[in-house]
C-alpha cells in the first residue's frame, strides 16, 4: 500500500441493513440452540475501528485461485460454471480490490473435509477452494462446477440446497460478510432453514441469476451475482472516490 | 439516497476449514516483533462445550492508535508494515490464538476508547456474524471506555476483559450461559 495522498472524506457512519439477516436465534436451524447468545445485543456506536477494517490485498490469492478447475493434474467431474458479480456498497458503489474468498461442495454434494460423512465420493481433481479479487470496477469473477445438493440431519430428510459459501470483507469492519450463493429455481430452498432464515424480502438477493452474456459457447453455463453490502453516510464527496490508490 | 437490499448473511457452516485458515492467519504481527504476545482462548457454547468449527478474527489499531486504513483521517502509520488483522479457526478443543501487540488508546468524540480488539466470530450455528471486544485488564483507561461504561448491564463488563496470562493473555468467548460474552449490534 502506498501512502494516502489523495484523502478521502472518511464516512461517519455505516447505516443499518434494510430488513436483511437472518436473526440471532432461529432455533429451526438446530445447532443456533446451544450457541445463539441469550441476551440482547448491546448497540456499539460506530467510531474509528468500525469504519475501518482489513483492506487485503494480492498476497492473499495464488495464480490459479479463481479457476477451481485447473487446481488439480485433471478437471474435476460435473458442470462447468462461470459464477460472476460485484461487490457493491448499499449505494451500488462498487469496491474495488477487495478479498472474495469461496468454498463449495463438488458436484456429488461433497466437500473435502474429515468431517463430511455425505457418502457420496470425493473428486481428486476438486479441493472446492478459491480466492480473487476484485478489480477496479468491483467486478469478481470464478470458474468452478456446480457444486450438488447434500443431506445434513437437522430434521428428517434435509437436504441443503446446492450454494457457494462467500465471504467478502468490503472496506470497514462494519461491512464484513460471510454468506452463500444460490442457484435459481432451486426446489429445495422452502424446505431448508438456514435458506428461509433470510428475511424473505432478502432472500432473492442470495440466488444467482441465469447469464447468458457470461455464459461460454460450448463450455460453460454463466451465472451473475452481485455481493450488496452496508452503504455509509455521508457519501463522499462528489468524484472524490474515483481517486483512491490504495 | 438508494439503498440497496443488502446480501443476507448465512452461516460459515462446519466445513469452512478447506477454505478460510490462512498458516499465518493467527499472526497479526510478526513471529519477532518486538513487545508481542499471545491472545489465547475457547469458544464455548450454553453448555459450555468447546465449539470446534468457529473462526475468530480480530481487527486493531497500532500501538500508537492507529488503523492501516485511509479511512482513518490521520494518515499513514509509522509501520507500514503493520496490518491489524489476525485470523484464527479453533480446534477441536475449540481454542484460538493471535499473536499480536497491544494497540494504542482511540480518540473519539466522547473522550478516548481504551485499547482493544475488535472481534468478529463465525461458526456452524450461527446465522450472522457475532461481534465482541477484547480489552485488557492492566489499563487505567477502561475506566472512563465509551463502551465499557455505557453497558447496560455493568455486571457483564468482566466478559469483555481478559486475564492477563503467563504468554499474554486470556480470553474466552462463552456465547450463551452464565458467563455469556457482550455481543454487540454495530
Amino acid at each position: 500500500m502506498t501512502a494516502d495522498t489523495t484523502r478521502r472524506r472518511p464516512p461517519a457512519h455505516y447505516r443499518p441493513d434494510p430488513e436483511s439477516h437472518p436473526p440471532v436465534s432461529f432455533p429451526a436451524y438446530r445447532s443456533n440452540v446451544a450457541r445463539a447468545p441469550r441476551h440482547p445485543l448491546v448497540l456499539l456506536p460506530q467510531r474509528l475501528g468500525e469504519i475501518t477494517g482489513p483492506l487485503l490485498g494480492e498476497e492473499r490469492v495464488g495464480r490459479y485461485d479463481n479457476d477451481l478447475t485447473i487446481q488439480h493434474s485433471e478437471e474435476p467431474q460435473g458442470q462447468r460454471i462461470v459464477v460472476g458479480g460485484r461487490v457493491l456498497d448499499g449505494d451500488g458503489k462498487p469496491i474495488p480490490n477487495t478479498l472474495v474468498e469461496v468454498w463449495q461442495a463438488n458436484a456429488g454434494g461433497r466437500y473435502r473435509h474429515d468431517l463430511d460423512r455425505h457418502p457420496a465420493p470425493l473428486d481428486p481433481n476438486f479441493s472446492g477452494v478459491g480466492r480473487t479479487l476484485t478489480d477496479a470496477d468491483g467486478n469478481y469473477r470464478f470458474i468452478t462446477i456446480a457444486p450438488g445438493a447434500y443431506p445434513w440431519k437437522n430434521h428428517h430428510n434435509a437436504w441443503r440446497p446446492a450454494h457457494i459459501h462467500f465471504s467478502v470483507f468490503g472496506r470497514a469492519f462494519t461491512q464484513r460478510l460471510i454468506t452463500q450463493m444460490y442457484f435459481p429455481g432451486d426446489p429445495l430452498f422452502d424446505q431448508d432453514p438456514i435458506f428461509t432464515s433470510a428475511r424473505p424480502a432478502a432472500r432473492e438477493a442470495m440466488v444467482a441469476k441465469f447469464d447468458l452474456d457470461s455464459t461460454i459457447p460450448e463450455w460453460a453455463v454463466g451465472y451473475h451475482w452481485d455481493i450488496v453490502l452496508r452503504g455509509s453516510d455521508p457519501t463522499p464527496f462528489e468524484d472524490e472516490e474515483d481517486h483512491d490508490d490504495e | 439516497m438508494s439503498d440497496l437490499q443488502t446480501t443476507p448473511s448465512q452461516t460459515v457452516g462446519p466445513f469452512f476449514a478447506i477454505g478460510l485458515p490462512w498458516e499465518d492467519g493467527p499472526f497479526v504481527v510478526a513471529q519477532d516483533s518486538p513487545d508481542a504476545f499471545r491472545v489465547v482462548g475457547k469458544v464455548l457454547d450454553g453448555d459450555g462445550a468447546p465449539v470446534p468449527d468457529a473462526l475468530v478474527e480480530v481487527w486493531q489499531a497500532d500501538p500508537e492508535g492507529r488503523f492501516a486504513h485511509p479511512d482513518d483521517p490521520r494518515g499513514p502509520l509509522a509501520r507500514m508494515d503493520f496490518r491489524g488483522f489476525g485470523r484464527s479457526a479453533t480446534d477441536e478443543s475449540g481454542r484460538f490464538w493471535f499473536h499480536t501487540v497491544k494497540p494504542g488508546a482511540l480518540p473519539c468524540d466522547d473522550g478516548e476508547e481504551a485499547p482493544h480488539l475488535n472481534v468478529s466470530v463465525f461458526c456452524r450455528g450461527m446465522l450472522v456474524r457475532l461481534v465482541t471486544r477484547i480489552y485488557f485488564p492492566d489499563e487505567p483507561g477502561n475506566d472512563q471506555d465509551p463502551v465499557l461504561v455505557s453497558l447496560p448491564d455493568p455486571a457483564r463488563r468482566g466478559t469483555l476483559i481478559a486475564e492477563a496470562a503467563p504468554y499474554g493473555y486470556r480470553f474466552d468467548i462463552h456465547l450463551q450461559g452464565d458467563d455469556e460474552t457482550v455481543f454487540f449490534d454495530l
